[in-house]
């Protein structure tokens, strides 16, 4: 199996250190700031069902953008304006999977929800969030396959 | 001629059995410093509250505050007492619940506080949603109130809280429950994230006799409650459910139906509802119930 992005390993990291739920909170907060809805030139509403994350309660859609190294560069809106938690796991994946090697943004496990947000995350918000690298992964994974046909 | 929509109604208006129960968001706005009133935020999304709350607005955190960490219950009468304590609450406060999620969260704090009898307590109509879709102020800063001693009743599950033998009675004689889950959930179609050890079900389906009347359909979309003709034509007219029924509901953890238990016994004045906790993470895992699909 490849191995994670080194980004995303930093940020895993910085995870590692968070000792109580108000510093998570705190952190998570700070992320969500620099959230950047998906650019006009990409996608405008209504976004089309087919970038729709499944089963986000946040409804949020993910969009990715071929590079000219190969890799993706993702995009996504979260519509619910209360999704901050949405919107901190867009900065996330955008920030540590955005141009890293596709082989390894295929091979990232959901379960990384459960390690930025915390093993008490409510499973709803929680499937969501999941669904949000499942899709991820699922752009990675179709862009892998053109590339080998 | 077709009912004014809902949300144009005042609460007054809306034909409630208990109307005292629900405060407006300006009501809130109103007593935002009223030392007799303890605003309460309880969410799903953990991030909400330390990113923007209601003006004096402590947090319950349906986790860390209402569950027993170790076994699958909730707070006892202690707990409860030094968690009243720290929200700074006495038996005279009035406790204003709101959150996320058009309240789901937030009537399940407050069924909780119920069974520590602490009558007292409101939900704000709306809830998060529609306090910040009007405008209203948000802070960061957390309030710190001086901690009180309170002297909680002794929790008493019997008449608002179903455990699982009462569940089985209660199918034995046919007395009608509410599945609040989605369809897919409700014909055993999908079982929620499989790969999740706390909340997984084994089974998929129903317990036999439920009907299948999902939350969210109680509420419109600025998440005030629907007014008490719009409800009774959902439970009664379509369900054919009556006031004087015995009710469990249920969901997959007693979540949501916390939110429809408390439209059937406040908004409609059904006396005799309770809320199945165990819902189906329980039920969709013991051995040799019956299941319906």
């Amino acid at each position: 199996m490849a191995e994670y992005p080194d980004r995303l390993k930093d940020t895993l990291a910085d995870f590692n250190f968070v000792t109580t739920r108000s510093e998570r909170a705190e952190l998570l907060i700070d992320i969500a700031g620099r959230f950047e809805p998906v650019p006009a030139r990409i996608a405008t509403r209504p976004y089309a069902e087919e970038y729709r994350v499944p089963a986000c309660e946040s409804d949020a859609y993910v969009w990715s953008e071929r590079q000219p190294d190969g890799t993706l560069k993702f995009h996504f809106a979260v519509e619910n304006p209360q999704g901050l938690s949405a919107q901190a796991m867009a900065v996330i994946l955008d920030e540590t999977l955005s141009g890293a090697p596709l082989e390894q943004v295929a091979t990232v496990s959901p379960d990384i929800v459960l390690r930025i947000f915390g093993s008490e995350i409510s499973m709803g918000k929680g499937q969501g969030l999941m669904e949000m690298v499942r899709t991820v992964q699922r752009h990675a994974r179709s862009t892998l396959a053109e590339q080998a046909s | 001629m077709p009912d004014r929509s809902s949300e144009t109604l005042d609460l007054a208006q809306r034909g409630y059995a208990h109307p005292d129960v629900l405060v407006s968001t300006q009501w809130v706005a109103d007593h935002l410093n009223d030392p007799d009133v303890r605003i309460i935020e309880s969410n799903e999304d953990p991030l909400l509250y330390a990113s923007g709350h209601l003006p004096g607005a402590v947090e319950v955190d349906w986790a860390h505050d209402l569950n027993n960490p170790l076994r699958r219950d909730y707070l006892d009468q202690r707990e409860f007492e030094q968690l009243m304590s720290r929200l700074g609450a006495t038996p005279q406060t009035t406790l204003v619940f709101y959150g996320d999620k058009n309240n789901w969260w937030a009537t399940y704090a407050f069924w909780v506080f119920q069974l520590f009898g602490h009558d007292r307590a409101r939900i704000m109509d709306g809830g998060r949603n529609k306090w910040h879709a009007e405008g209203r102020p948000l802070t960061r800063e957390v309030p710190q109130y001086k901690p009180t001693r309170y002297k909680a009743l002794p929790r008493d599950d019997r008449h608002i809280r179903a455990f699982r033998d009462q569940v089985y009675q209660h199918v034995q004689v046919n007395l009608p429950l509410v599945d609040v889950r989605s369809p897919e959930e409700y014909r055993g179609e999908r079982l929620h994230m499989p790969d999740y050890p706390n909340e997984g079900a084994l089974r998929g389906g129903h317990i036999p006799g439920a009907v299948n009347v999902p939350w969210s359909r109680a509420v419109n979309p600025d998440g005030s409650f629907k007014s008490a003709s719009e409800l009774r034509r959902i439970y009664e007219s379509e369900q054919k459910l009556s006031p004087d029924d015995e009710i469990i509901t249920y969901c997959r953890i007693g979540e949501r139906s916390s939110h429809t238990w408390f439209v059937l016994k406040y908004l409609l004045g059904y006396d005799r509802v309770r809320n199945y906790d165990g819902s189906w993470t329980e039920w969709g895992n013991l051995v040799n119930v019956p299941i319906e699909r």
